[in-house]
Formats: C-alpha cells, sequence, structure tokens
C-alpha cells in the first residue's frame, strides 16, 4: 500500500494545485487577520469559506484527480495488487494532501495570531469536512464511468448539503412551527455535514444568544463533551459510510 | 493452467460472453480469433480480473480468482490500447513497474533494449506516439519473466521492423515453455506464433482445436484461408439443416 500511496502523492504534487491551494488559504486567512482586530469575527470569516468554497473545491478536485488517474488504476489493477489497496491509496492520497494544505494554509496564520478554542474547532470542523466531501467525491466517481456526469453528481452534492438542504429544513421548521422541534432539527441537521460543522462552530463563537431557545438547547446540547463527541462521531460516520460504499462498488467495478 | 467455467458477461443487454468454456492448458500457444465486438477483449479482461463475469468461475491452476490478486504476478499482460499515467517518463513508468511488483532482482529488458526505449527513457508518456507506447506496453509485459503472457492485439501499430523483433521475442517466449494467449487481425502473424486457434463469435466458442487440425480439416495451407473456409462450412452446414 506504502508503495501505491507513494506515487499517488507524487503525481498529486506533480499538479500545484495543492500548492496554489495551500497559498490561497494562507494568503487569505493572513489577509482577514491584517484587516480584522477582533479574532473571533476574523473565526466567523473564515467560517464561511470552510464551509462553502472549501467543500466545493474539495469535492471537484477530488473528481478530477480520480479521473486523471484512471489510466494509473487500471494500469495498476492488471499486476498483483489488490483492488481496494488501489482504491485506498487513491482515497488516502487525496484526503491527506487536502486536508494537509488546509491545515498549513490556515494553520500557520492562526498559531501566528493566537491560538483560541474557535480557532481550534475551525481547524478540526474543517478537516473533517474535507475528508466528508472527499469521500463524497470518490462515491460520485465510482457511481459513473463518465468524467462529465462524476462531476455533475458530485456538484449536486455540493448544492444539496450547502443549499438545497438548508431551504428544505427551514420550510420544515417554519411549517411545523407550532410543534418543539429543537429534537427533530438535531436529527435532522445530522443529516447534513456542513450544518453540523456550522453548529459547531457556532457554538464556540457565543453567538449562539441569536439563535432563541433553540440556540440555548443546542447549547446544551453540543456544548457539552457528549455533544462533542456525538458531532464529531456523526461527521466520521460521514466518512465512513460513502467510503465504504464506494469501495464496495469499485471491487465489482469492470474497467 | 487457466479454465474458465460456463463464464457469462453481461453489459446490460448485451451479452458480450455467453456460457464460455475454456481449458488453457501448460505450454500450449493460442490464438484468440473471432470478428469485431466479439467479445475477445472482454474474455481476456475477465481472466485478469478487470471485468468481473456475471456468472462462472474461473480457475488459475486449480484456485478461483474471484477477489484474489496474487495469481496475477504470474501474467504479463499487454492490452489493446495501453493507457498510461500521461506526466510520467518512460524510465519513471519503468522503475515504478519494477518497484511495485517488487521482483527488480532479475528482469527481462530484452524488448527495452532491442525498441531502444533505454535512449527515450526522458520522454513523457504524453508527447509519444501510438506505436512508441505500444512499444513500452510490450516491454512491461514481457519484463517479469511471467509463464502466462496475454497479448492483446499486440502488433496493431507497430512498424514492419518492431513487428518482426516482437514476433521474435513471442516465438522464444513460446520455445520455453510460456503459455500464450495471443488475439490479432493479422492472421498471417498468428500463424508462426500460435498452436491452438480458439474462434469465437457473439460471445461464444465456435471452434477450439489445434491450428494444424483446422488446416486438415480444410486442406488449406494458411491460417486465413482456412479460417475463412471453415466459416463457409459452417454456414453451410446451418443453411442446410434450416
Amino acid at each position: 500500500m506504502g508503495r501505491i500511496l507513494k506515487y499517488v502523492f507524487y503525481d498529486l504534487l506533480k499538479t500545484r494545485f495543492l500548492l496554489f491551494y495551500t497559498l490561497f488559504l494562507f494568503v487569505s486567512t493572513f489577509a482577514m487577520f491584517q484587516l480584522d482586530s477582533d479574532p473571533n469575527k476574523v473565526i466567523l470569516s473564515l467560517m464561511s469559506i470552510v464551509l462553502m468554497v472549501m467543500p466545493l473545491i474539495s469535492i471537484v478536485f477530488a473528481t478530477i484527480h480520480f479521473y486523471n488517474s484512471y489510466e494509473f488504476i487500471e494500469l495498476m489493477l492488471a499486476q498483483p495488487i489488490d483492488r481496494k489497496v488501489v482504491f485506498l491509496s487513491e482515497y488516502l492520497g487525496v484526503a491527506l494532501s487536502l486536508s494537509s494544505a488546509f491545515l498549513l494554509g490556515t494553520g500557520i496564520p492562526i498559531l501566528f495570531y493566537g491560538v483560541s478554542d474557535s480557532a481550534v474547532m475551525l481547524l478540526v470542523v474543517g478537516t473533517l469536512l474535507t475528508i466528508v466531501f472527499v469521500s463524497l467525491a470518490f462515491l460520485s466517481s465510482v457511481l459513473t464511468r463518465d468524467k462529465a456526469k462524476a462531476i455533475g453528481i458530485a456538484l449536486l452534492f455540493w448544492f444539496y448539503f450547502s443549499l438545497i438542504y438548508d431551504g428544505l429544513l427551514l420550510w420544515v421548521i417554519y411549517t411545523f412551527s407550532d410543534y418543539p422541534l429543537e429534537k427533530v432539527t438535531l436529527a435532522l441537521v445530522s443529516l447534513n455535514p456542513v450544518d453540523l460543522g456550522r453548529i459547531m462552530m457556532l457554538l464556540t463563537l457565543d453567538v449562539s444568544a441569536l439563535m432563541g431557545y433553540t440556540g440555548a438547547f443546542y447549547r446544551a446540547f453540543f456544548g457539552s463533551y457528549a455533544g462533542l463527541v456525538f458531532s464529531v462521531g456523526i461527521l466520521l460516520l460521514w466518512i465512513f459510510v460513502p467510503t465504504y460504499f464506494s469501495i464496495r462498488i469499485f471491487s465489482r467495478k469492470d474497467l | 493452467m487457466i479454465l474458465l467455467n460456463n463464464i457469462t458477461k453481461q453489459f446490460g443487454k448485451l451479452r458480450a460472453l455467453d456460457e464460455v468454456n475454456l481449458d488453457i492448458s501448460l505450454g500450449k500457444s493460442y490464438a484468440l480469433l473471432g470478428p469485431n465486438g466479439s467479445g475477445k477483449t472482454t474474455l481476456i479482461k475477465s481472466i485478469l480480473g478487470l471485468v468481473v463475469p456475471t456468472s462462472g468461475t474461473i480457475l488459475f491452476d486449480g484456485k478461483s480468482i474471484a477477489n484474489e490478486c496474487d495469481y496475477r504476478a504470474r501474467i504479463g499482460y499487454m492490452p489493446q490500447i495501453g493507457h498510461f499515467p500521461q506526466n510520467m517518463k518512460i524510465g519513471q513508468l519503468i522503475d515504478m513497474m519494477k518497484n511495485i511488483r517488487g521482483e527488480a532482482i532479475d528482469i527481462d529488458d530484452d524488448l527495452i533494449r532491442d525498441f531502444k526505449l533505454y535512449s527515450m527513457y526522458d520522454k513523457p508518456m504524453h508527447a509519444l506516439s501510438g506505436g512508441t507506447r505500444q512499444k513500452v506496453s510490450a516491454a512491461l509485459a514481457f519484463m517479469f519473466k511471467a509463464p502466462v503472457l496475454i497479448l492483446d492485439e499486440p502488433t496493431a501499430g507497430l512498424d514492419p521492423l518492431s513487428v518482426e523483433i516482437l514476433k521474435e521475442k513471442i516465438c522464444a517466449e513460446r520455445g520455453i515453455g510460456k503459455v500464450l494467449l495471443i488475439t490479432s487481425h493479422i492472421l498471417s502473424d498468428l500463424d508462426d506464433l500460435a498452436g491452438e486457434v480458439i474462434y469465437i463469435q457473439d460471445g461464444k466458442v465456435q471452434y477450439n482445436d489445434s491450428i494444424q487440425s483446422l488446416k486438415t480439416d480444410t486442406r488449406e495451407k494458411r491460417l486465413g484461408k482456412a479460417i475463412a473456409s471453415w466459416l463457409e462450412q459452417q454456414q453451410f452446414i446451418s443453411n442446410v439443416t434450416k
């Protein structure tokens, strides 16, 4: 596995995209710290990058990378190498390099300007979300043979989790606003990794007072140690479940 | 050596392989023939595990190949169209294959030398012509001294000189008792390379015997003519029985 992973890393570094990505994150984080003196506000601005832009970049890059490596994958599968090993090497290569690009690009300026609870939470949420979206990208890549279709599915995942799902959630809350919805929304929020990340972030930023009674309820739940374990656990499920299904599909796929 | 039991492969509505039974035995060389789209490549890819059959089992040395990968160490495969990582150089690709196979001690570099690939080690794969890519593909297939060689259209796209080099290499490998499975549309090539002929059409094996007996049966001297006249005979027989 190590040998193949080495070649995946080598291939990823050659595209130089990761370098630009790290630089982009580094420069924008640095610029935000320069422009605003309140670190909490900076984290809030960074949050929108982490929740909107990063999933998009991760999912599109991972899908394109999978299809660009198709030749390599084909070549490896004619060798005495297990399909799972080939797939996991590709997956780990992309997931590890994207998350380390994020950790370096955002982490270094944060270290420079002072570490806070919310900054650590930002790094944790960002890393987990990156890996979640890489998993979804690999799932959409094994679902179809066609590159354009796979990118389409990947974008659909992103639209769904970033925009459409929130709309649906709001609609549910509005329609059933006469009923106590705290527990229901909690369950519904778990079905969307981006929302989960957002709540984890907002609660460490002390802006939950804006969210009224539900905010207080969330604060009681997510603010506790058990709540943190729960949300990280759900995000890990969002990583493992799509990966498990992709491996299953990939090991029976015709090339 | 390789045993195919009732292999069927369904691609949507298309049945690419239909209850194929084959016994590829040690020390023999097979020519796999058939019209375009008859299932030759699907058959080869099934043996390599690149295509998973809808039903049936494939045994390699008596062991089922389903979910196995180690048996592939004993197969040298040259695909019909070689797909290689585009941003690698020839040298890097060859080194990578050695590294991944982990059998670097004892490799066969005859073809790398004869095709003069050593002098092109720094050329990136995306800059290669179709023929050169085919040469790299051939060199990789022979490099690890695998006892089974599966060559899908090995001579397609090669210049006449290189075809001769490759044919000589194949003959030499045949001489030391390797199992060969070759497809080609150039039947005159196969005449000197293979001893057995497997003819498939619409995913079914229509003929499976030695080239010699095919020639005797049809009283033809050349493989191409023999196949043509055997097909004519079959056509005639089926018309009569109708």
